[in-house]
């Protein structure tokens, strides 16, 4: 039974999305589409097959990219989310300020840190990825380490409870499915900025710098050729998130909360 | 030496401001060692007040609480009594015997000492068989039932109870007062217990300290005169019902207060 809803689970949407590229590709015939209007699935797979090698490079370029900024992020967030919850004054300071701007496209700023470095340097696309990471590792850890239930403080006050070990036997642990949130959401975010801090100049070595180039030469399946190493590389991401979510919750429950 | 002693105690929220609450005035009571104590009255009359006053959560505005012969103070870093809540408050990240072991690991206990006593505990309570699961795998009344297992993991001499069966449905609450009365009898602990019911308070009791808000004082201290040994037919006693009438009484007047008192609310009952 539970075999078969798995199945019909994996079945369904692939079955709607093989129909919707069925339906484009028809849509595209029988309409004669120009190509620079809308190229056919069929042949932006055969652009995407002819092209592999220089997709996957793009693709390294702007996985690292995204990949570093990252990993940098998340140090700093969960380091400044640290500093939050021990000073709360400063918390007071800058949560609105870090919400406030998480809200905001910041990664248009990447336009002017390209003039603070060379034209070739990745540097810039990088502090990028790691400004728009760090706001969600922050938010998020900050609420893990701060929002702690009343009675788990009570109860480690009663047991006379240092405020170091309230800190690593309650606030942390807490904090846990906090970060991985804040992962499963800030990776997809990562990419999506690798790409566009791609279009405001610097070397047209990544994905989203191909894109736009082969556009501007009319090779619009080439084009979504890149597109689609785009999305693919989105999901990878959005993929090890989850994975390590599943990998650091298992035995502890802390999933459990997290779905409650 | 009594297991608690509170003298001419008052506490005052935001005092000097509009939003001042005096939620204790003068309370005095005396728990002797052994004994089972409920503190039992309408919201607002300052009974878990009294509870983290004595736990030393809070520091009173005027007078002195001592337990087993300290201040309360010294008594919490001494971690002369364990606490336990309405919400079983399991930490979801361990297994019920690492749960068990927490005030235990505080204590700087070693490892072996440590799972030596949690076994003990989980046996005390009857659950031995679920040291290694974890505490969203369990149900209410086992929770309540582990929370309780932490409280007296230490083996201290006052167990301090702040509605602890109040989110328990109807069976399982008179089974958790049953375990509750066997377990302290074994371990020969005072236990101090706030709570809303009136036969449960009755059932647990030796006393029962009735309080009235606004501001919250004692208003009366019922002895219950059921004997040491309690069981299911002690709920079909008369002195039972003698028991339960008294409280009621004694209740009744404060309501009326309660009834006509201003729209404060609630100050302690969070």
């Amino acid at each position: 039974m539970t075999a078969m809803n798995r199945l019909r689970n994996f079945l369904t949407p692939l079955a709607f999305g093989v129909a919707f590229l069925a339906f484009w590709e028809g849509a595209v015939k029988f309409f004669e589409l120009k190509p620079y209007f809308l190229a056919p699935p069929t042949k932006i797979l055969s652009q995407f097959v002819e092209n592999i090698s220089r997709i996957w490079d793009a693709a390294s370029v702007s996985g690292m990219n995204a990949l570093v900024g990252l990993i940098a992020g998340t140090i700093f967030g969960v380091s400044v989310s640290f500093l939050l919850s021990r000073y709360r004054a400063l918390g007071e300071l800058i949560t609105p300020l870090a919400v406030a701007l998480n809200a905001i496209p910041i990664f248009v700023l990447v336009a002017v840190l390209n003039n603070m470095y060379s034209i070739t340097s990745e540097v810039p696309r990088r502090i990028m990825v790691s400004l728009v990471v760090y706001f969600i590792v922050l938010v998020n850890v900050a609420k893990g380490l701060t929002q702690v239930k009343s009675t788990h403080v009570e109860l480690m006050r009663s047991y006379a409870a240092s405020d170091f070990a309230i800190l690593k036997k309650v606030r942390i642990p807490n904090a846990v499915p906090y970060l991985f949130t804040a992962l499963k959401i800030s990776a997809p975010a990562a990419v999506i900025t690798s790409f566009v801090s791609e279009y405001f100049g610097g070397s047209q070595n990544g994905l989203g710098s191909r894109i736009t180039s082969n556009i501007a030469n009319s090779k619009n399946a080439a084009a979504w050729a890149y597109v689609l190493g785009a999305c693919l590389l989105g999901l990878v991401f959005y993929a090890v998130s989850v994975v390590l979510e599943n990998v650091a919750s298992r035995g502890s429950g802390a999933t459990n909360t997290s779905n409650k | 030496m009594s297991a608690v002693h509170v003298a001419g105690v008052s506490k005052i929220f935001n005092e000097g401001t509009p939003k001042q609450v005096d939620a204790l005035v003068d309370v005095n009571l005396t728990v002797e060692p052994g004994e089972f104590v409920s503190l039992i009255g309408p919201s607002g009359c300052g009974k878990s007040t009294l509870l983290r006053l004595i736990a030393n959560l809070l520091e009173p505005t005027t007078g002195s609480v001592a337990v087993n012969g300290k201040t309360a103070a010294q008594s919490r870093l001494d971690q002369d009594y364990g606490m336990a809540f309405q919400q079983a408050g399991l930490f979801d990240w361990r297994s019920v015997a690492k749960n068990i072991e927490l005030p235990l690991e505080l204590k700087g206990w070693d490892k072996d000492k440590r799972a030596a006593r949690a076994k003990e505990m989980l046996e005390l309570v009857k659950l031995p068989e679920f040291a290694d699961l974890m505490p969203w795998q369990l149900s209410g009344g086992m929770q309540q039932r582990i929370a309780i297992a932490r409280a007296l993991a230490a083996h201290p001499p006052l167990l301090l109870m702040d509605e602890p069966f109040g989110a328990l449905d109807e069976m399982t609450r008179e089974y958790m007062q049953g375990e509750l009365l066997r377990i302290c009898a074994e371990t020969k602990t005072t236990v101090v217990f706030v709570t809303h019911s009136i036969p449960e308070a009755v059932y647990l009791s030796n006393r029962v300290v009735v309080m009235s808000p606004r501001p919250g004082r004692i208003t009366e201290v019922i002895n219950v005169n059921l004997g040491a040994n309690r069981g299911e037919d002690t709920r079909a006693a008369d002195n039972f019902f003698a028991g339960i009438t008294a409280v009621r009484e004694a209740l009744r007047g404060t309501h009326a207060d309660h009834a006509n008192a201003g729209a404060i609310r609630g100050v302690e009952d969070r």
